[in-house]
C-alpha cells in the first residue's frame, strides 16, 4: 500500500539531491540547471501527494504554474549560459571568481 | 465566474501589461534617434499608473477573482511607491544608458513588466499569485542584470543571481507545499484559519522554515545574502538602482503577506526567526562594509544591513512593526535611489564612478554633488533630521514594545558601526585632495539634476515632516 509519507519522503530525497548537486557541483553550470530542475520537480510531487490525498485540485493547478514558470526560468537561465560562455569561453562553476569579497 | 467587477479591480496591473506590450511593439519601430520618445512615454505610463491605483482605491479591502487579488491600503501604499521609485530610475538610468549604448527598449519594456510583477505580488491574495508575481519580478530581473551583454562582469552576476534566485524560489515553493499539506487551502485568508485548526502541526513549522529562507533570499538577508554584492556591483549602474530600491518595497510586500496574513497565528515561530536573520544582516552588512573600496559593493553590504532593521520591525508581529517595517522600506527605496541616482549622475562613456576613491575631492569639484551625497550617507546611516533617522527609530521602537530589548540594542550598536563607513565617503569627498588630471562632476540633463536634488530634499523634508507618511502606514494596518 503506498501511502502519503511514501511521496513525501520521495519529494524530500529528490529536493535533497537537487540542493546537494548544487552545491557540491564544481564543474559546469548546465549541471546547475538541471539540479534546479529536479528541485522543482521534487515540489511537484509534494504537491500533487497532498492534492490526491486532500482531495483538492489547487494543488494540481499549482504544478501547471510551476513547469510552466519553470520552463520560462530554464530559457533564461540558457540565455545567459549563452552570454557566459560567449564573454568568458568557460561555463566552469569554479572559474566563475571574478567578484569577490 | 469573473464579472466586470474584477477586472476594474485589476485595472493598473492590466493597463501596465498592455502598455508595456504597446511599448515593446512601439520599440520595434522606432528608428534610435526617436529613443527618447520612448524614455518619457514609459515615465508617461508609470505616472498615469500610479494615478490609476490612487484613483480607483475603494475605501475598505476588496478582492478579486475569488481571492486571488487583494487591494488593500498596504497593496497601495506600495505601489504608489514602487511605481513612483521606478519613474525616479528612468530618469537617472537615461544619460547613463546613453552613453553606454545601452539606450534599448529592453530597459524599459523588462523594468515595467519587473514592476508589475511587484504590483501583483503586493496583491496576492493566493500562495500561487506569490510565487507568480515574485516570478515575473525576477527573471525581468535577470534578464535585465544582463543587459550589457558584452560585459563579462555583467553575465558573472547574472549567472550568479540566476542560480541562486532559482534556488531561492525552489525553497519557498518546497515551503509552500508542505504549508499546503498541513492546512488543504493555498488561499492565504483561509490558510490564516487553517493553520490553527491543523492536525499536523509540524509539518506547518516545517513548511514555515522553507519558506522563511524563500523570503530571506529575496529580501537579501544574511545568511542568504551571498548574491547582492555580486549583483549590485557586476550588473550596469542603471540596472542597479533598480534592483537596489522598489523590488525591496515587493520583499516587504511578500514577506507582510506571507507571514502575516497567511501565517499570523504561527507569528510566536517566526518571530526568533526573523530576529536570528536581523542580528545576522545587521552585523555581517556592517562588519564587511567597512572592508570594501568599491562603491556599488559597499552601497550592497549597508543594503543587508537595512534589511536586518527592516526585519526588525516584522519581529514586532503587530501593526505597530508592520507600519515601522513599511516606513523603512519606503525610506529606504527612496535613499537608495538617490544614492545609486547620484552614481549615475557622477558617471560618464568611459569612467563608472564605482571606486570610492574616484569621488576624491569632489567638494573642490562640484560642491552641490558632494552636498547631496553627504545627505544621502547620512540618510543612510540615520543622522537626524533625515528620512534614514525616523526609519530607525520606528523599527527600534517596534522590536523594544514587542519585547525584543536585546534586539534594539544590537541593532543600535550596529548603527553607530556604520556610521563609520558612511563618514568615510563623506570625509573622502571633502577633504581629499582630487586626483590629478581627472575630471568629476554631475553629468546629466536638466531633468536629472531637477529630479535628483528634489530627491534628496525629499529626504529632508520627510525625515522632518515624517509625520503624514507614518500615519498613512499606521492606517493601512488598521482596521
Amino acid at each position: 500500500m503506498i501511502t502519503l509519507s511514501h511521496f513525501i519522503v520521495l519529494g524530500a530525497v529528490l529536493f535533497c539531491i537537487a540542493l546537494a548537486s548544487l552545491f557540491i557541483n564544481r564543474k559546469n553550470v548546465i549541471v546547475l540547471l538541471m539540479s534546479i530542475e529536479l528541485m522543482l520537480l521534487a515540489v511537484n510531487i509534494n504537491f500533487v501527494a497532498f492534492s490526491r490525498f486532500l482531495g483538492d485540485a489547487a494543488g494540481q493547478v499549482f504544478v501547471f504554474f510551476i513547469l510552466t514558470v519553470a520552463a520560462a526560468e530554464t530559457a533564461i537561465g540558457l540565455a545567459i549560459l549563452v552570454l557566459l560562455f560567449r564573454n568568458r569561453s568557460t561555463i566552469n562553476v569554479a572559474e566563475i571568481d571574478s567578484m569577490k569579497g | 465566474m469573473p464579472n466586470f467587477n474584477d477586472i476594474l479591480i485589476l485595472l493598473p496591473e492590466l493597463y501596465l501589461v498592455a502598455a508595456a506590450c504597446l511599448l515593446l511593439l512601439l520599440d520595434a519601430f522606432m528608428k534610435a534617434e526617436q529613443r527618447p520618445l520612448l524614455h518619457w512615454l514609459s515615465i508617461a505610463v508609470l505616472l498615469v499608473g500610479i494615478y490609476l491605483v490612487v484613483e480607483g482605491q475603494p475605501s475598505q479591502a476588496v478582492t478579486a477573482f475569488n481571492g486571488m487579488f487583494v487591494r488593500d491600503g498596504v497593496a497601495e501604499i506600495l505601489k504608489v511607491f514602487a511605481l513612483l521609485t521606478t519613474v525616479l530610475v528612468f530618469i537617472y538610468a537615461k544619460p547613463y544608458l546613453m552613453d553606454r549604448k545601452l539606450f534599448v527598449g529592453e530597459f524599459y519594456t523588462l523594468t515595467i513588466f519587473a514592476v508589475i510583477g511587484i504590483m501583483l505580488l503586493v496583491s496576492a491574495g493566493n500562495l500561487i499569485m506569490v510565487y507568480l508575481g515574485l516570478e515575473l519580478l525576477t527573471l525581468s530581473s535577470y534578464a535585465l542584470v544582463a543587459l550589457n551583454r558584452d560585459s563579462r562582469l555583467s553575465s558573472e552576476a547574472a549567472i550568479k543571481y540566476f542560480v541562486l534566485g532559482a534556488l531561492a524560489s525552489g525553497m519557498l515553493l518546497y515551503g509552500m507545499s508542505m504549508v499546503y499539506g498541513a492546512t488543504g487551502t493555498l488561499d492565504l485568508a483561509h490558510l490564516h484559519v487553517a493553520a490553527t485548526q491543523t492536525s499536523m502541526p509540524h509539518l506547518l513549522v516545517f513548511g514555515l522554515i522553507f519558506m522563511i529562507v524563500g523570503i530571506g533570499f529575496k529580501l537579501g538577508a544574511a545568511p542568504f545574502h551571498m548574491w547582492i554584492p555580486d549583483v549590485y556591483q557586476g550588473s550596469p549602474t542603471a540596472v542597479t538602482i533598480f534592483i537596489g530600491s522598489a523590488p525591496k518595497l515587493a520583499a516587504f510586500g511578500m514577506a507582510y503577506r506571507l507571514l502575516a496574513s497567511g501565517l499570523g497565528d504561527l507569528a510566536y515561530d517566526w518571530q526568533l526567526m526573523l530576529a536570528c536573520l536581523a542580528v545576522l544582516s545587521l552585523a555581517i552588512g556592517n562588519i564587511v562594509a567597512i572592508v570594501q573600496s568599491n562603491l556599488k559593493r559597499l552601497l550592497a553590504y549597508s543594503t543587508i544591513s537595512h534589511m536586518g532593521y527592516l526585519l526588525l520591525g516584522l519581529v514586532n508581529a503587530g501593526p505597530e512593526g508592520y507600519a515601522s517595517a513599511l516606513f523603512y522600506a519606503i525610506s529606504y527605496a527612496l535613499t537608495g535611489a538617490a544614492a545609486f541616482g547620484l552614481i549615475l549622475a557622477l558617471a560618464r562613456a568611459g569612467f563608472e564612478c564605482e571606486e570610492i576613491d574616484d569621488l576624491k575631492g569632489l567638494n573642490q569639484r562640484s560642491p552641490w554633488a558632494a552636498f547631496l551625497m553627504m545627505l544621502v550617507m547620512f540618510s543612510l546611516a540615520g543622522v537626524p533630521p533625515l528620512f534614514g533617522f525616523f526609519g530607525k527609530l520606528m523599527v527600534f521602537q517596534a522590536a523594544i514594545h514587542a519585547g525584543f530589548l536585546w534586539l534594539a540594542i544590537v541593532g543600535a550598536v550596529f548603527a553607530i558601526i556604520g556610521l563609520y563607513y558612511y563618514l568615510r565617503v563623506v570625509k573622502v569627498m571633502y577633504f581629499d585632495k582630487p586626483v590629478e588630471g581627472t575630471e568629476i562632476r554631475l553629468q546629466g540633463d536638466v531633468s536629472v539634476r531637477v529630479v535628483l536634488s528634489l530627491n534628496v530634499r525629499a529626504l529632508l523634508v520627510l525625515g522632518i515632516g515624517w509625520g503624514p507618511l507614518f500615519s498613512w502606514c499606521q492606517r493601512v494596518f488598521v482596521g
